[in-house]
């Protein structure tokens, strides 16, 4: 048994002290640890998008990140990145839309779009699908999550010009 | 944006209908909208969708239970071996080990068909491909469960292996299974013959025939197996899985196990997409719930994606040839199929799927003589199974390509040549099956019109091309796996109580695909209530009534009319209490805007919460049941069970394409998909469903295949087996066009598998057009378009097809049936 050692994880905003093998990957505490089960894993091998959480607010594959390579930075996992009680703007549009179906994928999408739109308020339709390009789908073929995308970008846009 | 449902996705201009002539697919909107419903037809966003887009949707991998232990399985080296021994004695003894569990343990066959039980819980004996299970082990992590695996000693005899379904099909040596055909390694032949063939095709002014070979794929759905099994000491066993098919868990943990239905109850949580491939009772369900009996300690089996891959069951390597003979005028005479299926080492649904690759494939057309003979192999390669389409894929590809290639070489219009032949609505086919509603024709013209298919085809400039195909499919199998106990096919029960709450106890499956939504929008709808107060209840097998799962497009067929019934029995005692309260006499009432009211006059009622309480009086909660079970349908001959259905679905898709000439990349820039399901329930879920049908159509077209060197599978890995990515689909318009059909549920059928089949040829007769090659050996990936385009050089150069040549009298939108 490799022995333990503290990791101090910042995620949604909480502190989290940990004693962990050193060679936990991040997607396992999250889930295993942290109860934070809306991140998926789809693949553990970075080739589904399921997994995506946000570290300083960029799109990171947890099953491809150490955690203990977590520490010191901010992590927004899906249940942080709406105030409790209240829908992001793409989880709002993802559910009026149609954008998720069997929803494993949708934690993965929402993240991404979420940092994505942040940055490129206002994007179109084919710089939201190659941004969403890492994340797998094989529900929807995608067309309802890009609707949804683009809406939000659409209800975002004006907000964050003023 | 409600009460539309012809939507375009992505910004480009589509063409618009191409004159004043009737747009059909608003026609058919209206028709549906005069019929008043307040819930059905609506765009109804999923009742779950919150939950899932916050992450708090519960699958099973999420589940935990107090003290669980990590079940792993040890796969198989070898493709095809005896086991000599396995020595488990020094793992059973690794700290940390709960138990070791070899295939002597639980020996009883089993397997999805009653008749072709030849799987087993872990490998007893023998392994027949790479990725079997030997061994399972529980242990307090998984680290310590790969060091048991490292303690494991298997000795294994290799056997020959067989890697190709043409020599399975030959007398062999030795044979994979015992049950196997005569001398060989085929798993099941189906032989029809109907009308006269050979005279036919001999009497036919045109006879094309075109062989096509399909690599095998898989479903791809993003959430991996996993399974979680408890054994409390009250002696009852509770299996959490993600299956499409919990009854069929339930059934095989019985028989394997031995313990009485009674005493099991299995949970289907969130379902992260099936496919067909969540629809066999599996090997890991059965080891994991072995494990936990052994250890009595919960245990959970969860795989990895390389695992996903060796356990398949996706869609049948195949080699086709299908013959279609035409008059001189264009009409179909005769066809004729010949299809090898390459099974891999188990039957799984493997007799369903050897007759839909014939059985399915004359409809949508009309053909008075037809022949077929389907052979399925045993090979050493991971399981082939049921996956979306099933059986009415690659066939599909195969005869529609044939029907463009008529077309040209007869000089027709291939949207006029297929309308001649097109099956009429209410009409027994040759093999006896029973078409109610159609309307494929609806379906072509709506998507001609749309896609400004007169102004493309033969049109477009060298590289760019469009292309048409149809389909059809079953909207549920008539006859279920399962005949005895008699059954139906699916019940639901309400119970309505005090909250003024409806409670919906279903055993059907939701794996994604929306039908707890479809639920509560039927009962709602028939007791005339928000469907916020419908509350679909997780299935599970202690309270859920049986339903037969999800698989053959059969759900909101089946389930739909049970709930409607099962809705229509809850608002007896409401409206008798209403009438009581009203003192109208109970047939003059009705239930709608959340009142029990005099017909017409929602004024004149009471709540509906009151009318609910005032029944409770004397009975307490309310609680009603409904089922719905499929009347006997199709002829006497062998295997005359095949295929029927209570309703078919119908369409047709117009695809349009650019081939870079340079690369061969083929990108497919819009489909035009009409598609035939009756009313749809929801249009916003069968839009999902045509949505992601095309796009795992276009990707078994374009990218995926399992590809293996000998048994060993080359591509197991979502890197390397190349599902298409946002980037890679194409502009989707879904034309919704079909009328109600007699016995649907609100006249609705299936929109789940149905439209995946049309998408591949669509686009292949597409690439026809565009490049003027014929591509017949899927997946069509940019090196065979440059071999086709170098080949076609040699030949003397690019050549497009000719265009049409029969004076096509353009059949008006309303062209009469
Ligand atoms: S689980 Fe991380 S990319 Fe698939
Ligand atoms: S909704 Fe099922 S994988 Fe995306």
């Amino acid at each position: 048994m490799p022995k333990k050692v503290p990791v101090r994880l910042r995620v949604n905003g909480e502190e989290h002290e940990l004693h962990l093998p050193p060679q936990r990957i991040l997607l396992d505490v999250l889930r295993e640890e942290l109860n934070l089960t809306g991140t998926k894993r789809g693949c553990d091998l970075g080739t589904c998008g399921c997994c995506t959480v946000l570290v300083d607010g960029e799109p990171r594959l947890s099953c491809l990140m150490l955690a203990k390579l977590a520490e010191g930075h901010q992590l927004t996992t899906v249940e942080g990145i709406s105030p409790a009680g209240a829908l992001h703007p793409v989880q709002r549009a993802f559910i009026d839309l149609g954008a998720t179906q069997c929803g494993f994928c949708t934690p993965g999408f929402i993240v991404t779009a979420v940092a994505f739109l942040r940055d490129h308020p206002g994007a179109t339709r084919d710089e939201i699908s190659r941004a969403l390009s890492g994340n797998l789908c094989r529900c929807t073929g995608y067309v309802k999550i890009l609707d949804a995308v683009e809406a939000a970008a659409r209800t975002l846009a004006p907000a964050q010009e003023r | 944006m409600a009460g539309t449902s012809s939507r375009k996705s992505g910004s480009a201009g589509t063409p618009r209908p191409s004159s004043a002539e009737t747009d059909l697919v608003k026609e058919a909107e209206a028709t549906r909208a005069s019929s008043g419903y307040h819930l059905i037809g609506k765009r109804t966003p999923l009742i779950d969708a919150a939950l899932k887009v916050t992450g708090r949707a519960e699958y099973t991998d999420d589940i935990k239970r107090p003290g669980m232990l990590v079940g792993r399985l040890l796969k198989s080296v070898h493709p095809h071996a005896r086991i000599r021994s396995i020595d488990v004695e020094e793992a059973r003894r690794l700290p940390g080990v709960a138990a070791v569990l070899t295939g002597d343990r639980y020996p009883t066959p089993f397997g999805v068909l009653p008749m072709t039980h030849d799987e087993t819980a872990l490998a007893v004996g023998r392994v027949r491909f790479l990725g079997e299970h030997v061994a399972a082990v529980a242990a307090v992590d998984e680290e310590t469960c790969e060091r048991a695996f490292e303690l494991i000693r298997v000795e294994y005899e290799p056997l020959p292996v067989y890697d190709d379904p043409k020599v399975s099909r030959e007398p062999v040596p030795v044979k994979i299974h015992d049950r196997a055909l005569r001398d060989t390694n085929l798993q099941k032949e189906v032989f029809q013959h109907f009308g006269d063939v050979p005279k036919a095709l001999e009497g036919a002014s045109q006879k094309v025939k075109l062989s096509g070979k399909y690599l095998g794929v898989t479903h791809g759905f993003t959430e991996p197996h996993c399974t979680i099994a408890e054994h409390t000491p009250d002696g009852r066993l509770t299996v959490w899985s993600a299956t499409q098919v919990p009854h069929y868990l339930h059934r095989s943990l019985s028989e394997v196990l031995g313990m009485p239905m009674h005493r099991i109850r299995v949970v289907k949580p969130e379902v992260g997409g099936g496919f067909g491939g969540k629809s066999d009772p599996f090997p890991h369900e059965i080891a994991c719930a072995a494990l936990a009996i052994e250890t009595g300690r919960p245990v959970k089996v969860l795989f990895d994606r390389e695992d996903v891959f060796y356990l398949n069951h996706g869609r049948h390597p195949t080699q086709n040839d299908v013959t279609v003979g035409v008059d001189g005028d264009g009409k179909f005479l005769a066809m004729d199929i010949d299809a090898l299926l390459d099974g891999g080492a188990w039957s799984s649904f493997g007799v369903v799927t050897t007759y839909y690759n014939g059985v399915l494939a004359m409809g949508p057309y009309r053909f008075d003589n037809f022949r077929y003979h389907g052979a399925r192999a045993y090979t050493n390669h991971p399981p082939s199974g049921a996956m979306r389409a099933h059986g009415g894929t690659n066939m599909r590809y195969t005869v529609e390509s044939v029907v463009d290639e008529i077309a040209a070489r007869m000089g027709f219009d291939p949207i006029e040549l297929r309308l001649q032949n097109f099956l009429p609505p209410n009409f027994k086919t040759i093999n006896e099956f029973r078409i109610t509603s159609n309307s494929v024709r609806q379906c072509i013209l709506a998507a001609r019109d749309r896609s400004g298919w007169e102004e493309k085809f033969r049109k477009l400039p060298y590289g760019r091309g469009i292309g048409v195909a149809c389909g059809f499919y079953i909207s549920g199998s008539n006859s279920p796996i399962h005949f005895t106990p008699v059954f139906p096919q699916c019940t639901v029960h309400l119970k309505a109580d005090m909250d003024a709450g409806v409670t919906i106890h279903c055993g059907a499956a939701d794996i994604g695909q929306g039908s707890k939504t479809v639920l509560a929008q039927v009962v709602a709808e028939v007791l005339g209530i928000r469907m916020d107060r419908c509350r679909v209840a997780p299935v599970d097998s202690d309270t859920a009534p049986v339903d037969l799962g999800s698989y053959s497009s059969r759900v909101t067929f089946m389930m739909g009319n049970a709930a409607k019934a099962a809705a229509e029995n809850l608002k007896v005692p409401l409206l008798q209490a209403a009438s009581e309260l009203l003192e109208v006499p109970p047939d003059r009432l009705e239930a709608s805007e959340e009142r029990i009211h005099v017909k017409g006059r929602p004024s004149q009622g009471v709540p509906f919460h009151e009318a609910l309480h005032k029944a409770m009086e004397t009975k307490g909660a309310l609680v009603a049941s409904g089922a719905y079970s499929t009347k006997p349908l199709g002829g006497t001959f062998k295997g005359a069970k095949a295929g029927t259905a209570p309703a078919y679905s119908f369409s047709a898709y117009v695809a349009q394409v650019d081939v870079d000439l340079e690369t061969g990349f083929v990108h497919v820039e819009n489909v035009w998909a009409a598609f035939d399901c009756g009313r749809p329930l929801n249009p916003l879920a069968v839009e999902g469903q045509i949505e992601g049908s095309i796009h795992m159509g276009l990707g078994q077209l374009l990218s995926e295949g399992l590809s293996y060197r000998g048994a060993r599978l080359m591509n197991p890995s979502l890197l390397d087996y190349k599902i298409l990515t946002p980037m890679q689909m194409p502009k989707v318009e879904c034309l919704l066009v079909g009328e109600d059909d007699p016995e649907g549920p609100f006249g609705a059928k299936e929109a789940g598998e149905g439209p995946l089949v049309a998408a591949l040829p669509a686009v292949g007769n597409a690439i026809y057009d565009a490049i003027g090659v014929r591509l017949m050996d899927l997946p069509i990936t940019p090196d065979k378009v440059l071999r086709a385009l170098e080949e076609q050089r040699k030949k003397g150069g690019a050549v497009r097809p000719p265009a049409p040549t029969r004076p096509s009298e353009r059949t008006p939108t309303h062209g009469g049936r």
